[in-house]
């Protein structure tokens, strides 16, 4: 199985990989998947108070390069966007913008479940009501 | 001597010919192109003779009559001729075969079609060090058994079957044991009289042959065994396998078994002492394990599992440059781990991190070197990356956190 060109450069250098503190009321963590299905995601996401807008984006994934070309692709595509704007992120833009192979396509759906996770624990955190996620198949 | 990339260390799935077998084989593709059933012309005697001289030789390896060796396309036909040859041959004896979980799938796939027809089946479970229970195994048969088919050497993870043992077994009850030997011969001593070995099936291209050519033995004396055709035609093979001799094909694999046997040992003693040295190197990483039997396994398999970072990832940071075979889920199209290693008892996640080596007659020193350099450094680097690692490090533990499922 050959891989795109893009999914090779961010697996090779990755972006944003890291921690951000959790416990601060401003950083929304979202975890997803399972060791046993062999893809976990975790995505932070750091909110700037004042302006709504996202000033940092962390991933840690365990998973294959697909599935990490994803996440750092996420984080990208997360800072500087607003948190309306980033809940709009469709797992198919990422899909597109990395020649993801239909197999891989679970991939994909699992970054934007992690960006949704991320923004509901911040806005749990920030007491808004959590948004209802519709269900995608994986 | 300069390293060439990239490296091959698949040669559980194949194994490149070597060239000596090339040389053996390539007169009978050109002026000796004739029909090994051709009687009346000299091109038919030709190739004839050349059966026969590597039927001979392909005996010899595992210490067999050059009459008790038909030739196929390959194990998984030589794996399917068995199990559906003696189903059909000994119906009025029995219907119930025993093999085990770990096999492959050309076994348990063949087992799966006995089923249907009708057929009971008994798959025994392993333990952790993938061998099977030889107590399970006896209490398993019962008077309608007909064939016990246990693999010598497993693929996957290269654990020894008690083959001796099993066949002991077999033979107290009266029940004929097929063994799947594709990845034991030619690499370890198979000796089908002393193992009491009834049926075995095996391929050239494991073993520095070609693709495309295999063989079945069956036993024909003590007791004298038979299989049901499963391909009609010319009544070729004893009228156990129709179909026009592949006779380059049978001339490289001959050859193959010769050079095997001549060298089978000093390429044990030198694979084996390389491979403990790759999985020395590599187990200096934290939380990586190697999976099945040490001490029962074949020369130059090993099957190790490096903990929090999943397997088709890890071979990306190297596929380039290494060839390995991964249990993880991505690398089939069934997105499930390995069967073999979850019968071991591996969790998901020990399974997706798995890589097998498969070493070979042409690996070298300065290969295995830059294998173990290239693979501590992508798991190191892809630990860094995994949120996994560092709950593990935090002292987390997983199985406490509530995974959402997909």
């Amino acid at each position: 199985m050959a891989y795109s060109e893009k999914v090779i450069d961010h697996y090779t250098h990755p972006k944003n990989v890291g921690t951000l503190d959790k416990s601060k009321q401003n950083v929304g963590t979202g975890l997803v998947g399972a060791p046993e299905c062999g893809d976990v995601m975790r995505l932070q996401i750091e909110v700037d108070e004042a302006t709504g807008i996202i000033s940092d984006a962390k991933f840690k994934t365990f998973g294959c390069g697909s599935a990490i070309a994803s996440s750092s692709l996420a984080t990208e595509w997360l800072k500087g966007k607003t948190v309306d704007q980033a809940m709009a992120i469709d797992n198919m833009d990422i899909v597109e913008e990395l020649n993801l192979p239909p197999v891989k396509i679970h991939c994909s759906v699992l970054a934007e479940d992690a960006i949704k996770a991320a923004i509901n624990d911040y806005r749990v955190k920030n007491g808004l009501p959590e948004l209802e996620l519709e269900e995608k198949k994986h | 001597m300069e390293l060439k990339l990239p490296i091959y260390l698949d040669n559980n799935a194949t194994t490149p010919c070597d060239p000596r077998v090339v040389e053996a084989m390539l007169p009978y593709f050109t002026e000796k192109f004739g029909n090994a059933a051709s009687r009346s012309h000299p091109f038919g005697w030709a190739a004839e003779e050349a059966v026969d001289y590597a039927r001979e030789q392909v005996a010899k390896l595992i210490n067999a009559d050059p009459k008790e060796i038909i030739f196929t396309s390959g194990a998984t036909e030589g794996d399917n001729l068995a199990i559906k040859g003696v189903f059909e041959m000994y119906a009025s004896k029995g219907n119930h075969i025993i093999t085990a979980v770990t096999e492959h799938k050309a076994v348990l796939d063949t087992c799966k079609h006995i089923e249907k027809l009708g057929g009971q089946v008994t798959y025994l479970p392993v333990a952790e060090d993938g061998l099977i229970n030889l107590q399970e195994l006896e209490n398993a048969i019962t008077d309608k058994t007909i064939l016990i088919a246990i693999m010598y050497g497993n693929n996957e993870v290269g654990v020894i079957q008690p083959v001796r043992e099993i066949s002991k077994i077999a033979r107290k009850h009266g029940v004929l044991f097929f063994t799947d030997g594709t990845q034991a011969v030619g690499k370890i001593p198979v000796d089908v009289n002393a193992d009491c070995i009834d049926l075995m099936a095996f391929s050239a291209h494991k073993m520095y042959g070609p693709k495309g050519v295999g063989a079945l033995y069956v036993r024909r004396k003590n007791p004298r065994v038979k299989v049901t055709a499963q391909m009609d035609g010319g009544g070729h093979e004893r009228g156990m396998r129709s179909g026009t001799m592949n006779v380059p094909g049978i001339v490289g694999f001959g050859k193959a078994c010769e050079l095997c046997m001549n060298e089978m040992e000093a390429d044990a003693a030198r694979l084996s002492k390389m491979r403990d040295r790759l999985e020395k190197g590599l187990l200096e990483l934290e939380e990586a394990y190697v999976n099945g039997s040490i001490e029962h396994r074949l020369p130059h398999v090993a099957n190790i599992s490096f903990k929090y970072v999943e397997g088709e990832g890890l071979m990306m940071g190297f596929n380039k440059n290494i060839a390995l075979s991964s249990g993880s889920a991505c690398t089939s199209a069934s997105l499930e781990p390995s069967y073999v290693l979850k019968a071991l008892g591996l969790g998901d996640d020990l399974a997706h991190s798995s890589l097998r080596f498969g070493l070979g007659r042409f690996t070298t020193d300065e290969q295995i070197d830059y294998t173990i350099n290239a693979i501590k450094e992508t798991v190191t680097k892809l630990r860094e990356m995994s949120p996994l690692w560092e709950m593990f490090k935090e002292g987390i533990d997983l199985n406490t956190i509530e995974w959402a499922h997909h």
